[in-house]
């Protein structure tokens, strides 16, 4: 029987320095419409509705090998990132460069790039055909591109093994008639049956039990290292970010906050809305009980976002130039960039430094 | 705290009929909550703890649901309460939040409207008076610009404006108990702790019984002044927060608190997982129903149900492998 | 190889290939338990079978009449269900009239799920402008009543059996496009089929393997509540003339020529309608049927 491999080194082109993924400058705006939500954000009676800000400017690179988490509260258009990255939508700017190589909107283009970037959903009962089982799902993918049914079949068993789960009792089954993480496995044989190189997991494990999500986060590990993946791990739970990710990448209403490596990130975080997340988790000690929210009210609407700094109308920190410019990620560290005027030395906010003499 | 307690659940089973056969979502449950105090009812899917909290207000179909028990809320047997006798125990005496505020909240009215109603329906008061009452309400729960807010339609408002929307619907009665069903776990985790804060805040404030379900340990040890772990329709574990946190004393406890990923880890260290799957409430074991996923379990955890021990003062688990002050790491 | 994280014994063995557990055993199992749809089915089946075994079943020849034995009653020596007002069976006739009025209460609405599920289909898929077009087409079809809309094409096509398949395949084909779109759309933002998407599948694939099994089902039950008003509409044509024509046997056209005997022979006269009733009503209870069955899941 074949052994399921992916010939990651084969197909790898640029070598270990040259990022699996490079995102520059990534747009998508999604169409003004008259909105029936009243003007409960931003928006005053009689000001023209804008678009739905949801990605605005975001660059970034993710690394062979590594995991990089994102992670942002809803707005932050980390979905709709993922979204783009896979490119079942289309960016209105911005490019996506996989392995050095841009990718092209043709469709020989894509059918490549399709079998080298694949994604994990949230909800793992939506993710599966009631109507197919689960070796025809999982099987589906590989016979698209090409292979016959008998070597899918047997591709798909193979795989529905090693996410955990005994073929002869899964294999013909119904998704209705399993367990939330035993779909959520199966939603990852399926990712994994077209032999990916780079994983997006956008939310994978937010669903599913808390003992349920710690086996999969292990499978998620193991598989890694034994398939020389990469992954992108997108979620709202920074504890599960913690575990999973090499390097972190804040996201606040369609742009990047703050990204770097995750011990440093989230031991020494350097923006306020990071700073508020880490401490809106609830505590672990029941003695030493958060005593204060960081911060007050819901996160904004992207339509219409705040002028300047996103996320001035609800920093602690803010100043009045804050609201005039739009900061620029900028190194405070060997691999940490922050969005903040603060840390922008001459940016004119009372805490930034003075900008170092050439 | 005072004495007597307010909420006093006596050997709690809820039987689901329909079908080949009958389903026991909750086998035998015990609670008792002092007025003032917060309760976590901490489980997974299928644990049953949103049955059991659903039942203590009757919440659950009634020809589909078999209740059986003794249940004391604030001196009410609630399973003998008539038909009018349930619509004024509900609002007056023990009221609920729940996880999506688009249950409570009715869409085509608007938000100030529903509290009035529910005023003036439990107190008879005057249109007038209703929503001053509102009003008072809507800003106890921190909406900002409260006087607008209360011509809003449910939709026209965002998600922790309508957590706090619907807190602010169950508080109008001034209910002694308060049910809250998991009602942040759809928020954004700001939201979630401003949410908590404002729970915490108003119970103390109102003296307030709160029993608050939730799957999130975190979540429990924010609020809870006792928690409650419930697995397979039973409550497994119970005692003050302090005490279940730190030194659990119940194997399903320990997992689950082993198994969060927010401990301290070694660089490639792996989450320790409890193995197995949630039990199938159809199909339960004989004996304690976690077993099959447990390791220690011998074959005398097949036998029978374990009877609870008491591991130290008000802290006791349902587990053969404990004696008398025995505590756990 | 990755260590099988325990599962525990909870999920049984099953064989390599499995039968009667999919989605459509299970429909056919909850509906042989509804008893309101077996008896409804059984009574289509029994009119079915005499409409096609006629020439075995029905005691005698539907176009031979009598003019001395005109209208009799029912339970006549001769005449089990009475005689017409030209003396031919009226048992005879209606059990070779459910051939013509099962034919043009069934075609229409084979057609029209067949032309209708297309059109719905795709343009539910396809979304954007090319679904506005179709779709507001459709309307103003839809805008029509059917019945007016029936008489109008049937009676700018002129009377026949033919062109009153083909007008009622008109009226119903916008109804299930309707359908067929509003299930296609929704089904289409669902998750799986944008897995399907980032797996590389083609728009062909993702709806042959995707969408039609899951969509073909709401189309089709809806379809089959169609029958019932397309039998009441064929006669209803027939009735107007509009249809199938004399001396065929056809229950609407009985229903007319029959309406000068309702003083006579109330009875007989009115036996017709109540085939149209009865298989009619025996359609819609079918359908209902169909319909709870395949609601759960």
């Amino acid at each position: 029987m074949e052994q399921f491999q992916n010939d990651v080194a084969a197909r790898d082109r640029g070598g270990p320095a040259q990022p699996l993924l490079a995102i520059r400058d990534l747009v998508k705006h999604f169409g003004s419409r008259r909105g029936w939500s009243g003007p409960w954000v931003g928006a005053k009676a009689g000001q023209r509705r804008g678009a739905v800000r949801a990605v605005d400017g975001v660059s970034f690179d993710v690394a062979k090998g590594e995991t990089l988490g994102i992670v942002g509260e809803s707005g932050c258009g980390k979905s709709t990132l993922a979204r783009l990255v896979i490119q079942i939508i289309a960016a209105d700017a911005g490019e996506v460069l996989f392995d050095g190589e841009a990718v092209g909107t043709s469709a020989p283009d894509l059918a490549a790039y399709r079998r080298e970037v694949q994604m994990v959903f949230q909800d793992s009962y939506a993710s599966l055909n009631p109507r197919l089982t689960i070796e025809d799902t999982v099987a589906f993918g590989p016979r698209v591109h090409g292979l016959s049914r008998r070597a899918a079949i047997v591709r798909a068993h193979d795989l529905i093994s090693r996410v955990g789960l005994d073929p002869a009792r899964f294999a013909a089954r119904y998704p209705h008639e399993l367990s939330g993480g035993q779909r959520q496995r199966v939603n990852i044989a399926r990712a994994l049956a077209l032999q990916p190189r780079l994983l997006i997991l956008d939310e994978a494990v937010s669903a599913l039990d808390k003992s349920i999500e710690a086996q999969v986060l292990n499978l998620l590990v193991d598989l890694k290292a034994e398939f020389g993946l990469t992954y992108i791990f997108i979620s709202h739970d920074l504890n599960v970010v913690r575990f999973m990710s090499d390097r972190v990448m804040v996201m606040y209403l369609g742009k990047v906050a703050e990204l770097g490596a995750c011990d440093v990130i989230l031991a020494s975080p350097r923006h306020p809305y990071t700073m508020a997340l880490l401490a809106s988790m609830p505590s672990m000690d029941p003695d030493r009980r958060t005593s204060e929210a960081p911060l007050f009210g819901d996160p904004p609407n992207p339509i219409d976002p705040p002028s300047g700094c996103r996320f001035h109308t609800r920093c602690r920190f803010a100043a009045p130039v804050c609201a005039a410019t739009a900061p620029a990620l900028a190194e405070v560290g060997p691999v940490h960039r922050v969005a903040c005027l603060m840390a922008t030395p001459g940016s004119g906010h009372p805490q930034a430094g003075v900008p170092e003499a050439a | 705290m005072s004495g007597e307690p307010i909420v006093d659940v006596q050997d709690l089973t809820v039987d689901f009929l329909g079908g080949v056969k009958s389903l026991r979502a909750v086998a035998g449950v015990d609670l008792t909550l002092r007025s003032g105090e917060v309760l976590a009812l901490l489980g997974e899917s299928g644990s049953g703890k949103t049955v059991t909290l659903r039942a203590l207000m009757r919440l659950l179909p009634e020809r589909r649901a078999l209740i059986g028990g003794k249940v004391l809320v604030d001196g009410h047997d609630v399973r003998a309460l008539s038909k009018s006798g349930l619509t004024a125990y509900r609002g007056r005496t023990i009221a609920m939040i729940f996880q999506e505020p688009g249950l409570a909240l009715d869409p085509v009215y608007r938000v100030g409207d529903q509290i009035a109603e529910a005023v003036m329906h439990h107190e008879g008061a005057s249109r007038r008076d209703a929503r001053v009452r509102a009003l008072a309400l809507f800003e106890r729960v921190r909406i900002p610009s409260a006087a607008r807010r209360l011509d809003n339609y449910a939709h026209e408002m965002s998600g922790g404006m309508r957590q706090r929307a619907m807190i602010a619907l169950a508080l109008a009665c001034r209910p002694k108990v308060l049910l809250a069903d998991e009602p942040t776990t759809a928020l954004d985790a700001t939201v979630q702790i401003q949410v908590l804060l404002l729970l915490r805040e108003l119970q103390r404030e109102l003296g307030l019984a709160v029993i608050f379900v939730t799957h999130d340990i975190g979540v429990a040890t924010e609020i809870a002044d006792r928690i409650a772990v419930m697995y397979a329709g039973r409550i497994v574990e119970t005692g003050a927060c302090r005490d279940v946190i730190r030194t659990p004393a119940h194997p399903y406890t320990i997992g689950l608190l082993a198994s969060r990923a927010g401990r301290a880890l070694a660089k490639g260290e792996r989450l320790a997982a409890i193995p197995g799957s949630p039990p199938d409430l159809a199909n339960l074991p004989q004996g304690c129903a976690f077993a099959p996923r447990c390791e220690r379990a011998q074959p005398v955890c097949e036998a029978a149900v374990p009877a609870e021990v008491a591991v130290s003062d008000g802290h006791c688990a349902r587990c053969v492998f404990l004696h008398k002050s025995e505590a756990t790491a | 190889m990755t260590a099988i994280t325990g599962l525990g014994p909870d999920v049984p063995i099953l064989p390599a290939r499995r039968i009667g557990r999919g989605y459509w055993a299970g429909v056919g199992r909850r509906l042989l338990k509804d008893p309101v749809a077996i008896a409804a089915a059984l009574v289509i089946l029994v009119i079915v079978l005499a409409a096609i075994l006629a020439p075995f079943v029905a005691p005698a020849d539907p176009y031979r009449g009598s003019m001395l034995r005109r209208l009799r009653p029912v339970g006549d020596a001769l005449y089990r269900l009475g005689s017409d007002e030209l003396g031919r069976d009226m048992l005879s006739r209606l059990i070779y009239g459910g051939r013509l009025s099962l034919l043009m209460g069934l075609l229409p609405v084979v057609f029209a799920f067949f032309v209708g599920s297309t059109i719905g289909i795709l343009a539910g898929f396809v979304g954007g402008r090319l679904n506005t077009v179709i779709m507001r087409t459709v309307d103003v079809f839809y805008a029509f009543p059917s019945v007016l809309l029936a008489i109008a094409l049937s009676g700018a096509l002129g009377a026949g059996i033919l062109n009153a398949i083909v007008s009622l395949t008109v009226v119903f084909t916008p109804q299930v496009t309707r359908i067929a779109e509003s299930v296609t759309t929704q089904i289409r933002t669902r998750d799986y089929v944008e897995a399907a998407r980032v797996s590389g599948a083609g728009p062909l694939a993702i709806i042959r393997v995707h969408v039609l099994g899951n969509v073909l089902g709401p189309i089709f039950v809806y379809t089959t509540s169609l029958i019932s008003v397309s039998m009441i509409l064929a006669s209803g044509l027939s009735f107007l003339g509009l249809g199938s024509k004399p001396p065929e046997p056809e229950w609407g056209l009985m229903l007319n020529t029959l309406r000068t005997a309702i003083y006579v022979q109330p009875v007989v006269a009115a036996l017709p309608g109540a085939m149209i009733f009865i298989t009619s009503i025996s359609f819609n209870l079918l359908s209902d049927g169909l319909r709870s069955a395949m609601e759960v899941k």
